[in-house]
């Protein structure tokens, strides 16, 4: 068999992400058809700007999950290496591949360990999916919870959470990580530790979400109380301490590592987002009147300023998703944290640039990956800032 | 106002202490200092032999006593040992008259730096050589930086969403959604590679050192720039057509004063206040880049220093690099604000 031209290539590349496509049409086709019931998400559909942004975004999400979860795109295994396929370039066809029934050409050629390139960079798609957006959410809810009450109360509290923040923000990034996440520390146990601690945030933030909100009723808020906290200590057990009773969760070492890093830089930034809207929304009448009807300065924080804060905080959630992808790249660039035959994109352009000069094919695929992903994020954002100020 | 930075000083110097602090924290843990051990040593020693190692080096004692000497404001250990004695300010072994004709208190207030393991020299040394080239790195960065991006910004920002400003909005975003390390890898692979075949520039700084030229630095100075461009651009922008809506420019509109009289004289002023605080504060995300685009393009200067530093629990050489980079971040924070209060008329900050 010859090398295939790169007309075949892109044919088959594509005619390889079908389910991508037919996912995004059917989410678009639904989300245009019922935009105006959709709220903000609906309104997004009507900036061109936003609708590339999510069309970005969504394609690498279904190519994650489609293809890192479910193994559906892949062409080749990620980790096995084919004798004869060291370097090569794109469209070079598998030696034998009929008798083992494997696909028969490395669409974008293959690494210098004769690995695909092209189901690297897929699966490198769900290795992002699998930790930005949680360790995004879970950035949000220490911020949240810590900046709300220094921006409302003020005073001490405020100037000593404020000067954590700035500490840990005047860290250059990447000697915080060389210092956390390497195998050493690891033993430590420090990152189980500050684990412990940061994890703790989303339990406290949603069991006083719930007692504020439903103070009034007993009976409801002590369902709700107590379902996050069973549900929620049960996870943070098995996540955290690794300890969960049942057995069922667990999360491996060096990920957690990872996670545990990324929480803590994205943490401060958070808090200082938040703490600046609640100083300006505290001095609001709606937060006047609440406060005049005598309620708890928790239902205050979480229920009246909170709701009034999250167009910012949104638009801001989506550019932080974007830069935790930034910085899980730069993890895997510096080989720190995930294993060095983790398909992530990081790790993948360290290992493409050694040989730059002569082979372009292993790192670009997945630079351009990386690249478009935060590209269509931070598209998304500025299509839901313009359309969160128009109304 | 000399109030307020002094206020801001004394925060300064406190967040130094603590930072140092964790960063000695961090590196003197056990599984680091038996790291350090076997790198300096050989990989197959015993723990006995490390536990000996670290003894006569010192790294034994409490860690607030470490950090006490590491500051300057504790005496310098000494260790017995079988052939003279050793100290923190003294090299090697030595015999007890050297040492004792040595100074007490050698750390930072002292100004000695201390001893890198990783490169066998003073850190001092090291850290002035090295910022020395990261200093000609930054200086082009902000030599091709801030004037384009402060181009770009306001010839977007002046007339708000004209297709000018569209294309050059795109491209701010794509810069700032471009981390160093893939637009480093494409710009290498499209003018340094042999497989495209341009070859315009040298896909390595290394020769930069001694001898920059427009081709072997021209690529990690882009590199670095197009990062921080697009944000300050995105600033200028906003700022910019912020001010384009103001009574003034209007007023100026309506009494016929020429579109480019009006953006020079009349806005340009007012629209770079904000745009200013942010190039300040740009320097910290810099410093970063520079790590990046130092191991990319191997130019051997601040941020490669880091990188060996830290890879090899170089904790002496790691401090420093710590020292330098906190003093940097909190100065341009300073600065900006300090910048801020002169610049724009309307806030103060007593």
């Amino acid at each position: 068999m010859d090398i295939i031209g790169w007309g075949e290539i892109i044919t088959r590349i594509l005619t390889q992400f079908t389910p991508v496509w037919i996912a995004l049409v059917v989410t678009f086709a639904l989300s245009l058809i019922y935009k105006r019931r959709l709220g903000l998400y609906g309104k997004l559909f009507d900036s061109v700007i936003g609708m590339t942004g999510f069309a970005l975004v969504m394609f690498w999400v279904y190519t994650g999950i489609f293809g890192g979860a479910f193994g559906w795109i892949v062409t080749h295994d990620t980790l096995s290496q084919i004798s004869g396929l060291k370097n090569k370039v794109p469209g070079t066809p598998v030696p034998d591949a009929a008798a083992q029934g494997l696909y028969p050409y490395y669409l974008m050629g293959g690494d210098n360990l004769a690995r695909d390139v092209f189901s690297r960079m897929v699966v490198g798609a769900w290795e992002v999916m699998k930790i930005a957006p949680f360790a995004t959410l879970f950035a949000f809810m220490v911020g949240i919870t810590l900046g709300l009450p220094a921006g409302y109360y003020g005073g001490k509290l405020d100037t000593f959470l404020s000067f954590l923040a700035n500490l840990i923000l005047a860290f250059p990034v990447i000697l915080l990580f060389y210092l956390l996440v390497t195998p050493e520390i690891v033993l430590t146990g420090i990152p189980v530790y500050m684990a412990g601690v940061l994890f703790l945030f989303p339990i406290i933030f949603l069991t006083i979400l719930f007692n504020s909100r439903f103070f009034t009723q007993p009976s409801k808020r002590n369902l709700y109380v107590a379902l996050t906290l069973v549900i929620g200590l049960w996870v943070y057990l098995g996540i955290a301490w690794d300890a969960d009773p049942l057995g069922l969760i667990s999360f491996p070492p060096n990920l957690l590592v990872v996670f545990v890093a990324v929480v803590f830089v994205n943490s401060p930034t958070v808090f200082r987002i938040v703490r600046g809207l609640a100083m300006d929304i505290k001095t609001r009448d709606y937060v006047a009147a609440a406060q005049t009807r005598g309620e708890g300065p928790w239902y205050i924080m979480l229920w009246e300023i909170l709701p009034n804060a999250r167009g910012p905080l949104i638009v801001d959630f989506c550019l932080r998703i974007g830069y935790t992808t930034i910085l899980l790249g730069t993890l895997g660039f510096f080989g720190l944290g995930l294993s060095p035959e983790s398909p992530d994109w990081g790790s993948t352009i360290n290992e493409g640039r050694k040989l730059l000069s002569i082979y372009l094919h292993p790192a670009l695929p997945p630079a351009m990956a990386l690249l478009s992903l935060v590209l269509g994020l931070n598209l998304l954002a500025d299509g839901l800032r313009e359309e969160s100020l128009r109304d | 106002m000399g109030l307020f930075i002094l206020r801001r000083l004394g925060i300064m110097i406190l967040t130094a202490l603590c930072l140092t602090f964790i960063v000695f924290f961090m590196t003197n843990l056990y599984p680091n200092l038996e790291k350090l051990a076997k790198t300096q040593g050989n990989f197959r020693m015993s723990d006995a032999e490390v536990a000996s190692y670290l003894g006569r080096n010192g790294y034994l004692d409490p860690l607030p006593v470490k950090y006490g000497q590491w500051l300057g404001v504790l005496p310098g250990w000494t260790v017995e040992v079988d052939e003279g004695m050793r100290g923190r300010c003294v090299q090697g072994t030595v015999a007890p008259e050297v040492l004792a004709a040595a100074p007490r208190f050698c750390g930072i207030l002292q100004g000695d730096w201390g001893f890198s393991t990783v490169f066998k020299d003073e850190v001092s040394g090291i850290i002035a050589t090295r910022l020395g080239l990261t200093g000609k790195l930054m200086f082009w960065v902000m030599v091709l930086m801030v004037p384009s991006a402060l181009l770009v910004g306001v010839l977007a920002g002046m007339r708000e969403g004209s297709r000018t400003d569209r294309t050059l909005s795109t491209f701010a975003i794509t810069t700032t959604a471009t981390p160093e390390y893939v637009s480093g890898v494409i710009l290498i692979a499209v003018f340094a590679s042999s497989a495209v075949g341009l070859k315009w520039f040298n896909g390595t700084a290394t020769s930069a050192m001694e001898d920059a030229t427009f081709n072997n630095f021209f690529l990690p100075v882009l590199t670095i720039a197009l990062y921080g461009m697009g944000y300050i651009a995105r600033m200028t922008r906003a700022s910019m057509a912020e001010v384009m809506t103001a009574q003034y420019i209007r007023t100026a509109r309506l009494k016929g004063v020429k579109f480019s009289d009006i953006v020079m004289k009349h806005a340009l002023r007012n629209a770079l206040i904000a745009p200013f605080t942010v190039i300040m504060l740009q320097f910290p995300w810099l410093l970063n880049g520079v790590v990046i685009v130092e191991t990319l393009f191997n130019y051997k200067g601040f941020g490669w220093v880091l990188v060996q530093a830290a890879g090899n629990n170089d904790i002496e050489l790691l401090l420093g690099v710590s020292v330098v980079s906190v003093i940097v971040v909190l100065v341009t924070q300073l600065i900006s604000d300090v910048g801020y209060v002169y610049l724009n008329p309307r806030i103060s900050v007593s």
